[in-house]
């Protein structure tokens, strides 16, 4: 999933200071999960806002409204009557969910109140790691379900490299070194000879360096 | 039994009579304010009791929902820990109570306006103290800043000119 963190009250609330009408829209989808964006998440930021507009002095609505997903125009149509009375609308969607509403209502000016941060996962309750690089190139055939693109600091396909030290990293002590994992899973898999190949470099364009990506399933489609 | 005394002096008008929600476990806090009602105990008339079948129930939503209703000063009183019936629920609570305390702060509401209070069922003296202790607080702390009209009569009541 897309894991997301709220902004700060403060920079929302500056995002948010010309408006009068504000309509707060969360997704139900990965932010909900990751506690970003749900609809709980929205209805305390609406209400902290509230409070601190009423405490400014400020007249002024905040609305909500949680669909079910925002990267899907389906669902984003649902907002169309409490988008239409207000004249900001603060998305509590991931940065896609922000420009897909952004698209379906080109009037009306969007912000987000979310900072999107990585492709992850949850390690336990209240924590969620980076797991996924989105390289578009998948390898993990290769390194025993373990990513070095993204759980590797250096993004190296050939580790470890010399900042490994007693499994750690020398980013930080408390990320592990992705090749230290990657080679203790290989060998209780007994796959060692996997690492004796040498990797050559990997083709970057099926990632952002290709420019921005575009995915058809021409069988999907309607029209 | 302890001396139980607020700041809102006997008979004379107080110059603001804080409005203090508590949010109540049933297994805990709100069978001691009964007891502490049998016992005949005094507390100052500020507290609004809701009652709560596990203080883990209380969601940072109903928390600011309070606040933004205008409550003065908000708390959970949850069981001892250790002991709560639900096991872990008044550790919710403290967490959750945690995190609102930075909200408010982030938005200028002074986070000591919300606490977190353990207590058992036969705690009666101690819920009359903690009603007692959360009232001075919040005297101290004045009006909630969202109602101006009770902030200013505290500045007019305390000799303070309106700013201009």
């Amino acid at each position: 999933m897309i894991v997301a963190e709220p902004k700060p009250i403060a920079e929302v609330a500056e995002l948010i200071k010309t408006g009068r009408h504000v309509l707060i829209v969360g997704c139900g989808e990965c932010v909900t999960v990751c506690q970003a964006g749900g609809e709980k998440e929205v209805e305390v930021l609406a209400s902290a806002l509230r409070i601190l507009w009423k405490k400014e002095g400020k007249d002024g609505t905040i609305d909500t409204q949680t669909i079910v997903r925002q990267c899907e125009p389906e669902y984003v149509a649902e907002l169309a009557k409490k988008v239409k009375d207000a004249d900001i609308v603060l998305s509590l969607g991931c940065g896609v969910g922000v420009q897909f509403i952004a698209e379906a209502y080109p009037d009306k000016w969007v912000v987000p109140g979310l900072n999107t941060k990585f492709g992850g996962g949850t390690v336990k309750a209240g924590v969620w790691e980076e797991r996924c690089g989105f390289c578009g190139d998948c390898i993990l055939h290769l390194t025993g379900g373990i990513c070095p693109v993204i759980r590797c600091s250096k993004s190296i396909l050939n580790g470890p490299c010399g900042g490994s030290q007693d499994g750690h990293c020398e980013v930080a002590k408390d990320i592990p070194c992705a090749w230290q994992l990657i080679y203790d899973r290989l060998k209780g898999l007994g796959r060692l000879e996997l690492l004796d190949e040498i990797r050559p470099p990997k083709d970057w364009r099926t990632s952002r360096d290709g420019g921005p990506r575009k995915f058809v399933k021409e069988e999907a489609m309607i029209e | 039994m302890s001396e139980v005394k607020s700041r809102v002096p006997d008979g004379a008008e107080p110059e603001f009579v804080p409005k203090i929600v508590a949010f109540c476990c049933y297994y805990c806090a709100y069978s001691a304010a009964d007891l502490a009602g049998s016992l005949r105990l005094q507390y100052p008339p500020t507290i609004r009791v809701i009652e709560v079948p596990c203080s883990g129930k209380v969601d940072p939503v109903i928390l600011l929902k309070a606040f933004e209703e205008g409550a003065d000063g908000v708390y959970v009183a949850g069981c001892l820990e250790g002991d709560c019936h639900f096991l872990k629920g008044n550790f919710r609570a403290k967490k959750r109570v945690a995190a609102v305390k930075k909200i408010l702060d982030q938005i200028g509401l002074d986070g000591r306006r919300l606490e977190m209070f353990n207590l058992s069922a036969a705690m009666g003296t101690r819920f009359a103290e903690i009603a007692v202790e959360m009232t001075n607080r919040i005297m101290e702390l004045g009006p909630s800043p969202i109602r101006p009209e009770a902030v200013a009569a505290r500045r007019a009541a305390q000799g303070e000119v309106e700013p201009r």
